[in-house]
Order: C-alpha cells, then structure tokens, then sequence
C-alpha cells in the first residue's frame, strides 16, 4: 500500500510485525520453562458407545512416561462434579463434553487420555500405545440421514419468525424455490491450538493458551478447577489466527491443566494439524432452502429462508444462519425457520462470519437467480428492495452507506460493461463470468477496561486484556490513540494479552474496533482533560473570553497543546506536568456498552468477482476480486485493507474448495490434514481490490467505525458462485464447487 | 513415533549390505513420504539408513539418452536444461508435483517410491488391505473421490499419486536397481504393478534392492508435449485426473504419440491403443476425442469418483491439443 497515496487516509505499519516476522513474538507454544514436560492426548476410534477397558500399562511403562490420566483415575474437578446434578437435570444436547470424566464416547477422536512425558516424542509414542476396548452404539454423523430419521434440537433459539404472512412467495408473479448445501469448514488457521501451562501448588496456575478471550478462558478454567478467578493468570501475547475457533476454553486445554496438576511439573501441549479437526470446533454444515416472491417489476413480496444445520450430541450450537434473510432487504413477508440436529460429532463453533457466511450463500445466490428470472440487473434489483430503515425492528439504522458501496464496486469493475447473458463471455477455451454477492453483519458495542499512563517523557502506555488473532489490534489502537491524543505512534506502547490487565473485550463478532476503541478513545480524552486542568489557570492561555482554559478550547497535537483561536500559545504535554510536578497521569477507564436501543447497526460489504471456467476441463480461477465495505470511518487503512483481502481469501477457498469430509459408516474423518483439506493457495488469489466508503457511524460509538472483521466474507460465496453460473449458465447449488461439478 | 536406529552409507554396496543385515529397515532418501507414514503409525521401520551421501545424484545426457540417478533432487531434475530442452514432459510432470518446498527435498527414488495418499491408507483405525492385509478396503465403498477408474480390484482402489512418474511412463524410462543378487533393469511399466489380490506391494522392487536411477531413451519428444494436471486448486495438490501428451508430428500427421495418464490408477497408466490409433493419424479434436474414448475402454467408477469417466477423455483431448500449440 502506498504510504504516499493521497486518497488513501494516512495508515500506520503493524506494531507486531517485526517481532512477528523476526519470530521474536512468543506464541502459546513457544513458551519454556525448567523441568518442562509434554502432554500428548489418546483418542476414540469409534463415534458413539462406551469404554469397556483400557490399557495403559505400555504407556505407563514407555521411556519418560510420568502420567497417564484417564477417566478411571482423573482427579475429580470441583466444576465439573458441583454441577453434576445439575448437568443430569439438563437436555442430553446441552450436557457438554467434560473430559476424562464419564466412559462414554461422543465423537471419533474424542480424546480418552492424556500422557504425560518429558519429551514430546516420547510422550506422542506412549498415547499410541494406550489400547481401548469399547462397547459401541450405532452413530449417526450425517446430516442428511438425521434430517430424514431424526429430530431437531428444540428450544427458544428455534422459533420461527413470521414477519408478514408466511410463505407469501407463494403468491408471487414471479417466484422461484431453491435449495443451497455446504460441507462442514474448519477454521485451520496458521497456528495450531496449543498452551503451555505452569501451576503453582495446587490452586493457582499461570496458562500461556491459545485463545481470543482471556476474561471467559481464565473463568472457565477457574471455575473448572474451583478456583479464584485471580489465582488463573491466562496470557496470550500472540495468535496465530483463529477465526473463532479460540473462543471455548476446549477438553484439550482442561486436559493439559489436569496433567500438569498431576505431575506438578510445567507442560506444554500442542494439537496436531489433524486434531484442529476434532478438538477446536468447525462451521457446521447447513442446507438451505429459499423461496424468493416479487412483483414483475423486481419488488420483493415475499422470502422464505429455511435452514438445517447440524451440532453435537452433547452441546447445542447455533448461530444466525436465516437472520440476515430478514434484515438484508425491504420485503413486507419475510418467514424464516432454523433447525439443528444433533450429530455424533464434536461440536460445531463460531467461524468467521458465523451463520451469516451461511445464511448469505444462500440468500444471495437465491437474489441473482431471481434477478435472471425477472430479467433484472442483480444491481438494479437490490436497489428496488433497497431497506432504508430496519425492515426487522423498524428501527433506523445507525447509519448505512450500502448504495454507496453497490456503486462503488459497480464503478471500479465496469459492472455495467459487461454482457450480461450467461455464457456469452469467453477468452479463447475460458469462459468469463462476474458475479456479485453482499453481506450484513451486526454492530455493536460491548463494554470494556483499558488503563492508561502517560509519562513525562512522553509515552503512552495502554492496557488492556484483550488478545489480537491478527487482525491488528495493536495497530489499530496505538494509531486511534495517536490521532486522538496527538503523539507519534512510536511513543505509544500497547500492552495486551494478559488477564492481568484491565478485563478488555473477547475479540470476535466484529466488535473490538468498537469496543475497545471507545474504550481508548475515552482515556485519551480523560488524559487530554487532565492535562488541560494543568494549564486552566496559566495566564499565558487566557484571553478576553478564557479565563479558565478548558479542553474544547485547545487542539492537541504533536505532543503540545495549542490554543485553537491563537496557534502562537502553545505548552508541551512534557512542560505542562513539569511545571505541575506531575511525574504521570494514570486512569483507568471503563468504557460501557452501547444497548442501541432507538437504531440498528449493521456493516456491509459488496464484492464483485471475474472468474474464469475453463469450458472443457472445468477448472476455476477467480481473476478479479473487487470488495466495496461500509464498516463505519476506517481506522487504520493497511490493516482493514487485510482484513478484507483475508477474506476474499477465506470466501475463495469456501467456495471452490473447502469441505469436511467425514466417512458416515465410522463417523470418522476422512481429509483431516492439508494435503487433503483444500484451502486457497497464492496461485488461487487475484489481486484483491478493496475500496472503503469510509463514513463514521454517528451513533454506535465515538471513533464512528462499525467493524469489518466478519462482513468481509459474507456474501462472498455467493459472488463467486454466481459468476460461475455468469460464465457457464450452470448453476450449481453446492458448495465447494470444484471442476467436476462443471463438466 | 517409534524409536528406530540410523545409520548413513556412503556407497550402493554399503547400503544394500546394511539392508540386508536389517531387514526391517528402510531407506530414506528426502523424507517426504516416509516420514509422514511413520508419524501417522503407517509404517514403523527399526532402522532408518540414509542414502543421501551416495553418489547418485548425477543428471547427465548420453548418445542413448538421458540417466538420472536416484538421488537427484526433483527441482535439480526439472530446472536443468538438458531435460527442460530434450525431455519437457519430465520437467512440465515434476513442476506440477507438490510445492516447491517439497520438491526441493524430495528425490527421483522417492518419487517412484511415495506410496499411495487414500485416507484409508493413512488412518490407521480404519480398514485398508495394502497397509494392513486382510482388514478390507475402507475405500470401496467409502469417499473415494481421488480413486483409480482402472485396473483396480475389490481388495484396493488406491492410485498412484505421482506426477513425475507419468510423464515417465509415456517416455518408456528404464530403472536400474542394485540388490544382493547384483543389478537389473526394471521397465518402467513393468515397475509399479496393480493391486490385484496383494496391494500391500506398490511394485516390482524386490527385497532388499535399492533404486540407483533411470534412463530415458533418446526421444523425438521435445516440442508437441504436455503435461495436463487437473485438481482441486491451482498449486499443492494432487491430481483428480492428469494426462502426459506427447506427439512427433510431420506436418499435421503424427508420426509418434505417446499418452499416459496419473490420478487414474494403481499405477501410471499408459494409453498404448489410443497410441497406436494416432499414429498415421491427422492432429485433430476429432481423432484425439476418438483416441480417448479408445482410452476410457474398462474403466469404472466406484461412486465419487464416477466424475472421472467424464473428466478422464476430456482431459486426453485437452492435453493433446495443448501439445498441439
Ligand atoms: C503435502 C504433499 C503434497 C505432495 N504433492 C505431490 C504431487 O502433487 N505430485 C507428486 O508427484 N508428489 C507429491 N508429493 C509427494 C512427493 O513427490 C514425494 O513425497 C517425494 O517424491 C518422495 O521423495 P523422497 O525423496 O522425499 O522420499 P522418502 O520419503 O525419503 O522415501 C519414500 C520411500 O521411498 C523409498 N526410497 C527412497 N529412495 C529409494 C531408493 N533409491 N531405492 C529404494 N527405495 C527408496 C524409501 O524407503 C521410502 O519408502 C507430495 C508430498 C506431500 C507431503
């Protein structure tokens, strides 16, 4: 990105890149300590029964072994066996996995032991040599069967939603009735889960974990343990990427604590590629069925969003999949329906964009193709049904610049240049299809710590626990705190990813921006009142009309304060708490949530894809990637630049690659590794053109940004599915859409 | 992993004799197959005896063609300009192989050598009959999307997943191996071998033979080539279907024509009939789409992989006029 741009706002580099690319930055499993000893997890190789016996003389016996802990002599953990009762009490669905503590087998790969050694080689060798003997039940790991034989999870996330009349599609002049499917996806980011973990005695410990959440990691593991939350240090100074699968604290991390615990010694455990399968959650897979209804002159009468996923036996997972169906466009007769079926499977969690990447597939698939039954621009027929307030609460939005970024995505890939007849475009053997897709995801704002010293010499140091999976928290922070407070980046120090710090927010669901940025943003202004206080009663600052100065009436820049109606009267920050003998200015700010209650925020993202079909082997590439997003004022363009072209990235790879395979007859997994789970390659990724509407938001929070994280790969399944059936006329309604769905 | 012994030789001798005491033993050459296999429990060997340090690693070109020993590296192979400008197919086969990473470790041996990638193979709590023979074969009727379409049998479906291998069917290299009983040449077709009722065998290397390269004959190969590699993303990956193509033409006659295809079978799959019926033959779509029903004669899918018997003649037509230009 060029620094020089004069378009582009100016941008800081990230804060952790060197140390990140110098391998400096320390991740969860890079920790060491004296006398460290290594815990490697034995698993299921059955899906669903009972453990009739185990076997773990070889392993006790092996060279290094010093524990093997399963569940006929775990230590018993006050969490889990204080709510024993209470978890009897509860539906099967949402019992939760608690590990080492029953003989009963949920899933293929559940792990059934933990050993313990003073190598990790020797420690991998030990679990192979665990031998189980299991009582096995009949499974079931597949959708489509528990769909036809089974039931559907019940409870209150699985009311319908009428709004309207239902099923007024129906009615319509023009309709059409589609069904979408998607495979399960596993996030895989880059750095595998791992944690190191160091107990002091019995009843206090200090986790370097993999995660985006220190407050719920350090009490779920304190509450697991029954222990003080204080007692559960839980650091995280770098992540690897995550996606979502970083929000549970997982059997995994509770079975490293146990061994540790056990043998009294600081352990290390990491997962194999193989087991970020099976132990760290995926997006579920989804079938979708959609109606769309509208007049012939492309008014929407009516949608219909029907949605079957799939979760766990034992713990109910949901997300938003039909949601966006009822907020995207103006419709007055919107019905929706979502179903999950519990399968014989470890359980789904939140991943990027979770349940409207889904959802939208769908729904803007179902959009283009009903675009071509009206004979309409997808464009102009977006515009038709365009929702200038909430179509779902009424409310108005917060703010939306949706038409602005429908414009200028159109602009920069020359939309309207195009043919727009399926399969008339064509390069020789390729045929050239655009497509475009959007996506909604909700803004918000939660509540947040960050605490605050400024130094006389200058520095600014933040904290705040809060973890950065990569998108650039750091970054963006330091560069919102030197807008805000008027110094160079260089002189602000953002300390994160310690529970130790201020509780800052989980990062995920596109709200740490927010969040955490009103949160920075109000200490900045405290410090800037403070320092304001310091000179209130200088005379050099008075005027006919200042007797007593006050913050509004300075600028605060390049470290001074300047009095805004007379630029020559100016004091440094320094000289101001010099002359006060003020060494530092500390405070600590809670920033709280924003309920939202008189509007709705959303961020949106419109992405526009060339892709190439080659007419006779039916291989893809995308060749273009256009993404327009509204997510509010942009606080830092480099790093939201990558957050968008990491999921173009994701969104390539979710439509014409990625899919978890599991063999229903063992309910096992068949392509757990990478050679044989498909993610985008660099051959596979264009140059990805992000453009930013770049509005604030007056009224989610002060910094006026939104969030973009998720919205980037929203929708973008459906662009580039629907420039495939641009290119080739085929429509082909399951995804990954691989060369041989196109021949 | 299990614990094992090393040991390094530094001649064929050496490493034939070190074999031989230690039959349980195995070679390692770059190491990325093998030590995959042991890490996932596929194979355990007591000793790794590494080759490395022998001397074989020259790539050189003679009157009668071109030798390889086994130890080159697979990048050295198809970056060096006697094959890039004398063998193409060879270079274009290994370029499409793996990532540059892996070909930069990885060798000529090996490569004959990598075992097949079916996930039933490599999960060892699953039924597999070349891994374990006589548990069945979790493939046939499992996900078998990357399967073979011909010469399989109900005991294993497995493919072959070299690239390199291909391309050196449809050249009719030779391999030379070394074992107790001295040296012998091996054809190449007559290398790998179909599963049949033992697939626990990948091929025709006997007990305790160490590959130490392969010749290609001299061949009229150099222009109307390619190597044709469809899969599921653009790099890294392996093939659903690949075909090597190469023609001698005079004019818009071919004189010669050779074709095998990867990703297809238990072993590089050579199409002689379809080779046979071009020759004399005018360079067209329409004798390369008859070529390639000639081709597809016997094949048979096992459920996903049906899409092959649709992929697989198109791929033979596409990669002969790819030759073509
Ligand atoms: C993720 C991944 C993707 C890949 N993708 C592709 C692909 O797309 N196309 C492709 O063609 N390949 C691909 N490969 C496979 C790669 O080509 C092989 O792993 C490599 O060629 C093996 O060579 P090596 O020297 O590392 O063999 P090693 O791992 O050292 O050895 C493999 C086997 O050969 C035996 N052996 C080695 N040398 C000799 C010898 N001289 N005589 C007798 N036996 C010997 C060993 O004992 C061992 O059993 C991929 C591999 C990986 C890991």
């Amino acid at each position: 990105m060029d620094k020089t741009s004069t378009t582009i706002p100016p941008f800081i580099d990230r804060v952790d890149g060197i140390p990140k690319v110098t391998g400096s930055a320390k991740f969860s499993a890079e920790y060491d300590f004296p006398g460290m000893v290594y815990g490697v997890l034995a698993e299921s190789t059955i899906a669903r029964g009972t453990i009739t016996g185990m076997d773990t003389k070889g392993a006790e016996n092996a060279p290094g072994v010093l524990a093997v802990v399963t569940h006929l002599n775990c230590p018993k953990l006050p969490g889990y066996e204080s709510t024993a009762a209470d978890i009897a009490k509860r539906p099967e669905v949402n019992r939760g996995f608690r590990v080492f503590t029953d003989n009963i087998i949920r899933f293929s790969n559940q792990p059934i032991a933990i050993v313990v050694a003073d190598t990790y080689e020797r420690a991998v060798y030990a679990a192979s040599l665990i031998k189980a003997t299991y009582k096995k039940d009949k499974h079931n790991t597949d959708l489509n069967e528990a769909i036809k034989t089974g039931k559907p999870v019940e409870g209150n996330n699985f009311k319908d939603y009428v709004r309207g009349e239902a099923d007024a599609w129906k009615n319509a002049e023009v309709k059409i009735e589609v069904e979408y499917s998607m495979p399960l996806e596993v996030h895989n980011p880059m750095e595998i889960h791992a944690l190191t973990v160091n107990w002091e005695g019995q009843d206090k410990v200090t986790v370097y974990e993999k995660t985006q959440t220190l407050s719920s990691t350090q009490s779920s593991i304190a509450r697991a343990f029954g222990l003080k939350n204080e007692n559960v240090r839980v650091i995280t100074q770098y992540v690897g990427g995550a996606f979502g699968s970083a929000f549970n604290t997982w059997p995994h991390s509770i079975a490293a604590l146990i061994g540790a615990r056990k043998v009294g010694k600081p352990l290390k455990l990491m997962l194999t590629r193989s087991e970020m399968f099976t132990m760290v959650g995926y997006r579920p897979q989804a079938i979708q069925k959609i109606a769309i209804g509208a007049s012939k002159n492309g008014k929407l009468t009516g949608i219909t969003h029907e949605a079957m996923a799939m979760t766990a036996s034992y713990q109910v997972f949901t997300e938003g999949i039909v949601n966006g169906s009822r907020s995207l466009y103006a419709c007055p007769n919107v019905n929706t329906r979502y179903k999950v079926y519990p399968l014989d499977l470890s359980q789904p969690t939140w991943m990027r964009g979770p349940g409207e990447t889904t959802g939208a597939y769908a729904l803007e698939s179902a959009m283009d193709e009903m675009a071509y039954a009206l004979n309409l621009d997808p464009i102009e027929f977006r515009l038709r049904n365009y929702a200038e307030t909430d179509p779902e609460s009424n409310k108005p939005y917060s703010s939306k610049f949706l038409k602005e970024a429908y414009q200028m995505g159109v602009d920069k890939i020359k939309w309207n240049e195009r043919n727009r007849e399926p399969r008339s475009m064509k390069e020789g053997d390729w045929l050239i299809g655009y497509g475009m897709g959007s996506g909604i995801f909700s803004a918000w704002r939660g509540d947040a710590k960050v605490s605050a010293k400024f130094l006389q010499d200058g520095t600014l140091v933040l904290q705040t626990g809060v973890t950065d999976m990569g998108p650039g928290t750091a970054t963006s922070m330091t560069k919102l705190a030197s807008d805000i407070f008027g110094i160079p980046a260089s002189q602000i120090k953002f300390e994160m990813g310690d529970s130790n710090y201020p509780p800052g927010p989980f990062q995920g669901g596109s709200g740490t921006t927010s969040t955490l940025g009103t949160a920075v943003h109000n200490v900045c202004m405290n410090i800037r009142k403070k320092l304001a206080d310091l000179i209130k009663d200088n005379p050099v600052f008075h005027t006919q009309l200042i007797h007593s100065v006050k913050p509004e009436d300075l600028v605060f820049e390049n470290g001074s304060m300047i009095l805004a109606s007379d630029r020559s009267k100016k004091i440094t920050y320094a000289d101001a708490m010099k002359n006060a003998g003020l060494p530092q200015i500390e405070l600590l700010e809670q920033s709280p949530a924003n309920p939202m209650a008189n509007h709705t925020a959303y961020s949106y993202a419109v992405h526009f894809v060339i892709v190439k079909v080659h007419s006779i082997t039916g291989v893809v590439k995308v060749t273009r990637v256009v993404s327009a997003v509204d997510a509010g004022k942009i606080v830092n363009y480099k790093t939201a630049e990558s957050q968008i072209i990491g999921s173009a990235v994701g969104g390539i790879s979710m439509t014409l690659m990625e899919e978890g395979v599991i063999d229903h007859r063992y309910g096992r997994w068949v392509n757990n590794n990478f050679a044989d789970y498909h993610v985008a390659v660099n051959a596979d990724v264009p140059k990805v053109e992000v453009l930013f509407v770049d509005k604030p938001d007056p009224i989610l929070n002060p910094i006026g940004s939104k969030g973009m994280g998720e919205v980037g790969i929203v929708g973008f399944a459906a662009a580039v599915a629907n420039a495939i059936f641009h290119a080739t006329g085929k429509r082909v309604r399951e995804l990954p859409i691989t060369a041989d769905k196109l021949i | 992993m299990i614990n094992f012994e090393y040991s390094r030789v530094s001649s064929v001798k050496a490493a034939v004799d070190v074999l031989a005491k230690n039959p349980t033993g195995r070679f390692i050459a770059g190491g990325t197959n093998l030590v995959d296999l042991m890490k996932k429990g596929v194979t355990a060997p007591t000793r790794l005896i590494d080759i490395n340090g022998l001397p074989l690693k020259e790539i050189k070109e003679t009157a009668a063609g071109l030798s390889i020993g086994a130890l080159a590296i697979n990048s050295d192979v198809s970056e060096n300009e006697t094959v890039k400008k004398n063998y193409p197919l060879l270079a274009m086969a290994l370029n499409a192989g793996a990532s540059p990473q892996l070909r930069n470790a990885a060798t000529v041996g090996g490569n004959l050598m990598q075992r097949t990638r079916c996930t039933y193979f490599y999960d060892i709590a699953m039924p597999c009959n070349k891994r374990q023979p006589g548990s069945g074969c979790g493939a046939l009727q499992g996900y078998n999307r990357m399967h073979a379409i011909f010469g399989a049998s109900d005991k294993c479906i497995a493919v072959h997943p070299s690239d390199m291998c291909v391309a050196l069917a449809a050249l009719q290299a030779t391999i030379t191996v070394s074992g107790p009983k001295g040296e012998r040449k091996i054809l190449f077709t007559d290398f790998h071998r179909l599963p049949g009722t033992d697939p626990s065998k990948d091929n025709t290397l006997a007990k305790g033979e160490l590959i130490t390269g392969l010749n290609i004959p001299k061949n009229p190969f150099t222009k109307n080539v390619y190597y044709l590699k469809i899969r599921d993303r653009a790099s890294y990956a392996f093939a659903l279907i690949s075909v090597a193509s190469a023609l001698e033409l005079t004019g818009n006659t071919i004189k010669n024509a050779r074709l095998a295809m990867g990703g297809v079978a238990h072993k590089p799959w050579r199409l002689t009939e379809s080779e046979k019926f071009l020759v004399g033959k005018t360079a067209s779509r329409e004798n390369f789409t008859k070529a390639a029903e000639l081709a597809m004669k016997g094949a048979r899918g096992y459920g996903h992989n049906n899409f092959k018997l649709k992929m697989g003649p198109v791929a033979i037509v596409e990669a002969l006029m790819k030759a073509m230009v």
